[in-house]
């Protein structure tokens, strides 16, 4: 009787094991490119640049001191002379003229503070990065939208195309493959930059918004390998330690 | 030992029992020489307990519990948490310890608990322990669930929300006891006072509280061994037991290695994967709380889930009351349970060395179960998730309730006088 049992038990396991394979129904699929995040100081400091000219006019980055763009390899006075427009000192937060009650005001929606967009918009289907290199890459004309734009990651997005100018218009063409709508996107008016060279700005913009996510980053990692060294020998001689102890266990 | 040090010493024992205590609990605490691995977890909770302490008194030096928002619009409490982060000499270092720390204080609960269950633990005359840690487990998921309001992102407080909005489905006193629990009738800057106060005192008092219980009960009747024989049957001459060694260098030099190969692991997390993928710190919790905004997805932290999914799996209303007050009943249930293990368990044998196919079996497919739960939990249901849930927590429950009689019929095998060491 119990070696019929312990079989259907058996049984039991195996289909509890399938389960989870038949509750994982198809949800949306967000197709990321991946980003080519760099923590190069040339890299970071061209994506400072634009995040200050073309971000910084609605978006604070308000836990970031601009005398912290110092861990990028820039002097204070290069950060004074090329990142500070309006006579803030280089200790201060890098915050916007403009408050959050009068953005809602004017926009109706206050644009998020960006320090940690790059951990927020982390999700199964790539980095934070991912969804930041993708979503500045895919903006297009949309009349119906108030700002005249649409994106494709993010649908509907309030915030229109920043950096046009640079990457030009892209228009989007409508398909449907088996019912489902596929939307493709087409360069229809070039702007001052290549497509590569909008692609190496947009990727030196995420990588500093990368580096300003969490700026302790790189040390946290040059510090772990220090640790897990130390702990690697303390483990030997803790194991010796306790091999000659229990020598006379028997 | 110099004769100055000796007579501190004696001066010293006779106002206060230094000398008996030492001896009591460690250099003559006489502990079965067979431990094994799982052995190692008991130790390591008590290491988790310290970090997390002696990093929560530094973090409370810095932190906010404040909801009202700055002049950038973030609110207070979340903004002290980035200054931690990014302004505090080490600060990010100390904040990483703690926030993985309550995620590996689970890790190392849930093996030692696993390790009772492997070994009959929790059997006569073991019982009292068992209840203290069943109640330490309690404390500690009330400890983690209102640590995590207080970083005050999106996660914090809809999790908070979500949670606190269960009890109002208790009949008759529900309403009011969630106001009590909010201090508002939205989760608040109040909520978030009074959690971060239970946070920092009351529930860590009631914990080291249990754990000082967990481990005088425990030190009252010795510790159990993966045979699950009592070393106390068999003793010496001069009555110490023939299985045992003292605590105290044996053990001490064997838990020293378990710490460092512990904090390998742990630091390793702490410095390469802090956010552990989502999982030790979600992703939507570095958004500031903003109670206009819903999340598409509520999703606990992993080491609720697979209670959140035994709560989520009760969908049937009952007696003309909700089905949301019977999932807490359920999931509540689910924890409790656990408490009654010695008195469901009536193998003749305590460890799963000599029990039958039948307990090894049963035990297999509730520990499959177990994870299922877990992983449904992260994930927002469908209905055929939602049915898988609901068999899973039928064999949740099965494990326990039907324990009184498989744990009989199961085909053991007879138990060794003493414990076999190689």
């Amino acid at each position: 009787m119990t070696i019929s049992v312990i079989k259907t038990l058996k049984r039991l396991a195996a289909a509890a094991l399938f389960a989870p394979t038949l509750a994982l129904a198809a949800g949306a699929v967000l197709h990321l490119d991946k980003a080519p995040v760099s923590t190069d100081p040339a890299a970071l400091q061209a994506g400072a640049k634009t995040f200050v000219n073309y971000c910084m006019n609605c978006h604070s980055a308000s836990f970031v001191r601009y005398n912290t763009l110092t861990q990028i390899g820039l002097t204070e006075q290069e950060i004074r002379d090329n990142l500070m427009f309006t006579g803030e000192r280089v200790g201060d937060l890098m915050k916007i003229s403009a408050s959050p009650k009068e953005q809602k005001a004017w926009f109706g929606a206050a644009p998020p503070d960006l320090t940690l967009i790059a951990r927020q918009r982390a999700s199964e289907f790539g980095s934070g990065a991912d969804w930041l290199y993708t979503y500045l890459r895919q903006f297009y004309r949309d009349p119906n939208r108030p700002t005249g734009w649409n994106n494709k990651v993010f649908e509907n997005v309030g915030m229109p195309h920043v950096l046009w100018e640079l990457q030009g218009e892209q228009i989007a063409k409508v398909g449907e493959h088996d019912g489902v709508k596929s939307i493709e996107l087409e360069l229809a008016k070039p702007g001052k930059l290549s497509a590569q060279e909008y692609d190496k700005t947009v990727a030196d913009l995420v990588s500093f918004l990368v580096w300003m996510g969490e700026p302790v980053a790189e040390k946290r990692k040059s510090v772990g390998v220090v640790v897990l060294i130390f702990l690697a020998g303390l483990f030997a001689l803790t194991f010796a330690l306790k091999k000659n102890y229990w020598k006379d266990v028997h | 030992m110099t004769t100055k040090s000796q007579q501190l010493l004696n001066w010293v024992d006779e106002r206060f029992p230094l000398t008996s205590t030492w001896k009591e609990h460690l250099s003559e605490y006489y502990a079965p020489k067979n431990f094994n691995f799982w052995y190692f977890f008991g130790s390591l909770a008590l290491l988790v307990l310290v970090i997390q302490i002696l990093t929560g008194i530094f973090l409370v030096m810095h932190y906010k519990p404040d909801a009202s928002l700055n002049t950038s619009g973030i609110p207070v409490a979340f903004a002290s948490v980035e200054y931690i982060m990014r302004e505090v000499p080490g600060g990010w270092l100390i904040r990483y310890l703690h926030s993985t720390g309550a995620s590996a204080f689970f890790v190392v609960v849930y093996l030692h608990m696993f390790r009772g269950l492997l070994y009959g633990s929790y059997r006569k005359p073991r019982e009292l322990i068992w209840i203290f840690g069943t109640l330490i487990f309690l404390a500690l998921m009330a400890e983690a669930f209102m640590g995590y309001l207080l970083p005050w992102g999106q996660m914090s407080f809809w999790g908070a929300q979500v949670i606190v909005n269960l009890f109002s489905a208790i009949p008759v006193i529900g309403p009011d006891l969630s106001l009590v629990i909010r201090g508002d009738f939205v989760v608040s800057d109040a909520t978030l006072n009074r959690f971060f106060s239970f946070h920092v005192i009351a529930v860590p008092l009631v914990l080291i509280g249990l754990v000082l219980a967990h481990i005088v009960a425990l030190h009252e009747v010795g510790s159990n061994n993966p045979d699950g024989v009592e070393i106390k049957k068999k003793k010496d001459a001069n009555g110490i037991p023939l299985d045992g060694i003292p605590f105290h260098p044996y053990y001490t030099v064997k838990d020293i290695v378990g710490v460092v190969g512990f904090l390998i692991f742990f630091t390793a997390i702490v410095f390469f994967a802090p956010e552990g993928g989502g999982y030790f710190l979600e992703y939507n919790n570095f958004i500031p709380a903003d109670p206009l905004k819903t999340p598409p997805h509520i999703a606990p932290v992993w080491y609720f889930t697979p209670f959140y999914s035994i709560l989520r799996a009760v969908t049937y209303p009952l007696f003309g009351i909700d089905a949301k007050f019977w999932g807490v009943v359920a999931m509540g249930a689910a924890v409790v349970i656990i408490a009654f293990l010695p008195w469901l368990d009536r193998s003749p044998v305590k460890s799963i060395r000599y029990k039958g196919g039948l307990f090894k079996g049963i035990l297999a497919v509730f520990v499959v179960s177990f994870f299922i739960l877990g992983y449904l939990g992260v994930l927002p249901p469908t209905p055929g998730r939602t049915l898988v849930a609901q068999i899973c927590s039928v064999i949740y429950f099965a494990f326990f309730l039907a324990m009184p009689w498989y744990s009989k019929l199961d085909k053991c095998k007879p138990e060794p006088d003493r414990v076999t060491f190689k």
